[in-house]
């Protein structure tokens, strides 16, 4: 698919919209209303806006912590990020779970798991559901730098390779694995050269290029969906801020910060916008206005969402059994 | 009715279940061509092809986080772990994954997987192959666990298992893979979360899961030449865990013994016992007494293997002692 003046603009409107709703998230971290972890992605919204931008309907994706623009893009809105992270009874884990531990079938997303690296199996294993009934669908999954070195990345893309499988797995290279630099984790240059031990194609693209990770990812999808097998993508980009806010990212030096913030992703783009005659002044200020509305009612609405109920903490822990089974309890097991 | 063994009658279950419906498929390590380490598999390959019966790479964590990702998207699947030990490398799936996802998605996504693997020891595999951990998953809300001591059990609890919603884990047991019982043939499905009275009796209960209601059996009928009439409870099913016919039970016998084969420091029994102690205190004429195997990693040696292990014997000198004790 040729990416037409909409799809531009929608993928300039959700870089902006993932930017300024976690610019809101830490404003209401810095109030003490969220409280817990609160991870941004700050620098990746080329890599997760314009890798899920390339999916379809019925297509699956399992975002880690600095993936907002991919809930976004897939469907989650500013009213559920806000009620998942206030613990509101509204929210998509009915306060369950909190900031990005969140997912939604229903739009294609799987909540990830801190233990990173454990979503490559799970999406390995939506891969081969799609492909044992034979259905035309993608499964993409996120791994950090850190993260590509865990045994999950290992047997999830050795699987999804051997089994020929529809998976896409993009490796966001922000160079930091919280306070470990690259240097100190990996001894190769492209984490994406780890692709040829697995016989699989893997690619490097700059991350902080929100075209060239969506055409990245279009091939890589193309090629899954019409049975070409998995893919490893590797965009790099840089991580701009601590691995969460209670992080100040002390040890990442400045010249570093200073270098990549020439690169932002969103200015990169706006820039290229104009450049081809498609983002004017008033344009850029009717997506402000918009993008504003939505976070203000939003937040609006999170804030006057009930929290949950204590009553129905145990709620939720198993699915009861399906009543096909016609099982007459003698009296409530306890489960 | 038919008289088949274990092994036959989880061989069953899983054609029945794959016959009944499509979305149910296996995967594992060697259990197609090589129809699984223990054949539990056999014939499966061959009757429903290599879509539905998947061989992997020798990569647990992989099996059981694939089999989650294809239950949340529609399927059914049926994991075998070579054995319970392995299942150790694939805990982090197993806990932080499938035992949560229903819970983390606030309740609107299911995860309806089993995990079969065989446990136990008793036959000189040593202290890697030969543990129970049984405890590691009951402990888990979110999971199921599945324990069957006998071959229409293990039948109508795998199908059921496969049936649920929820993520099981159903531990087979080595030793019990060719014994014989009768098994129903055709739909025969027995709930999880329901203890069965396996031998009545009126002066003690023992209570006992998986292997261990082997020996409770045999001691019983060894105290029965004695005079005393034990009651055999199976729990059948670890979580759910149906107390109901235990403490009928020792309403009756004013004595208990709960049996495992694991460790039973913080185990099976550890929590039995507590129950018993909670909901039947009036009850009881003794504290509640417990068998299991010995404090250490399994010895290789048949003499320490065998020091190491629970048994009959073992059952029938904690019957004795507790009736001695009340001089009953």
């Amino acid at each position: 698919m040729e990416l037409e003046r909409e799809d531009l603009l929608d993928l300039y409107y959700y870089m902006r919209l993932s930017r300024a709703i976690e610019e809101r998230i830490r404003k209401l971290y810095l109030q003490g209303k969220i409280v817990g972890g609160v991870y941004c992605g700050d620098g990746h919204e080329a890599i997760s806006v314009g890798s899920a931008y390339t999916l379809r309907k019925g297509d699956i994706t399992a975002p880690l912590h600095r993936d907002m623009g991919t809930h976004l893009v897939r469907g989650l809105s500013p009213r559920q990020v806000f009620a998942q992270h206030l613990g509101r009874r509204t929210g998509p884990t009915r306060g369950r779970d909190g900031n990005v531990h969140t997912g939604d079938l229903s739009v294609g997303t799987i909540a990830m798991v801190s233990m990173l690296g454990t979503a490559i199996p799970v999406a390995a294993g939506a891969a081969l559901a799609f492909k044992i009934r034979g259905e035309p669908r993608v499964a993409m999954t996120y791994i950090g730098d850190g993260g590509s070195n865990t045994g999950d990345f290992h047997e999830g893309l050795n699987f999804a390779a051997v089994l020929d499988l529809p998976v896409v797995v993009v490796i966001e290279n922000n160079q930091f694995a919280y306070s470990t630099p690259l240097k100190r984790s990996l001894k190769i240059r492209d984490i994406a050269s780890r692709a040829q031990g697995y016989g699989i194609p893997g690619v490097v693209v700059d991350g902080n290029d929100v075209l060239a990770v969506y055409h990245a990812a279009k091939e890589a999808v193309d090629r899954a969906r019409s049975g070409g097998g998995p893919t490893l993508i590797e965009a790099k980009t840089m991580r701009m801020r601590g691995h969460s806010e209670h992080d100040d990212a002390f040890y990442v030096p400045k010249e570093l910060l200073e270098e990549w913030s020439k690169k932002d992703p969103i200015q990169r783009f706006e820039t290229h916008l104009r450049s081809v005659g498609l983002m004017e002044d008033s344009l850029r200020s009717e997506v402000n206005r918009r993008i504003e509305r939505e976070i203000e009612a939003a937040v609006k609405f999170a804030e006057e969402s009930p929290y949950p109920d204590p009553s129905e903490l145990t709620e939720g822990v198993f699915k009861p059994p399906r009543p096909s089974l016609h099982i007459q309890p003698r009296k409530a097991a306890n489960l | 009715m038919a008289v088949i063994t274990y092994r036959e009658a989880l061989n069953q279950a899983l054609r029945e279940e794959m016959e009944r419906d499509e979305r149910v498929f296996l995967l594992g390590e060697d259990i197609g061509l090589y129809e699984g380490a223990y054949k539990v598999t056999a014939g499966l390959l061959a009757q429903f092809g290599d879509k539905r019966v998947k061989d992997t790479p020798i990569a647990e964590e992989v099996i059981i986080g694939a089999a989650a990702g294809a239950a949340l998207t529609g399927l059914r699947p049926v994991a075998e772990l070579m054995t319970v030990n392995f299942a150790l490398v694939a805990i982090d799936q197993i806990v932080n994954n499938a035992a949560k996802m229903h819970f983390m998605f606030g309740g609107h996504a299911t995860v309806p997987l089993v995990v079969r693997m065989p446990a136990g020891g008793g036959h000189q595999l040593g202290a890697q192959h030969s543990q129970m951990l049984d405890v590691y998953f009951a402990y888990v809300p979110g999971l199921l666990v599945a324990t069957p001591s006998t071959p229409a059990d293990a039948k109508g609890l795998l199908k059921s298992a496969i049936r649920d919603e929820n993520p099981v884990i159903f531990l087979e047991n080595e030793a019990l893979y060719n014994t014989r019982g009768e098994v129903p043939e055709g739909e025969h499905l027995i709930p999880l979360g329901r203890a069965e009275v396996k031998r009545q009796g009126s002066d003690v209960t023992i209570v006992s899961h998986s292997r261990a209601v082997l020996w409770a059996l045999e001691a019983a009928n060894t105290l029965a030449k004695e005079g005393i009439e034990a009651e055999v409870v199976d729990l059948r099913t670890l979580r759910p865990l149906d107390m109901e016919p235990v403490l009928e039970s020792v309403r009756k016998t004013y004595h208990a013994v709960v049996v495992e084969e694991g460790w039973p420091q913080y185990g099976v029994s550890a929590e039995v016992a507590a129950r018993i102690s909670r909901d039947a205190f009036d009850y009881l004429d003794a504290p509640v007494a417990r068998v299991g195997g010995a404090e250490v990693p399994m010895p290789y040696a048949k003499v320490l293997e065998r020091a190491a292990m629970a048994s009959p014997r073992a059952i029938v000198d904690a019957v004795k002692s507790l009736r001695q004790r009340t001089g009953s």
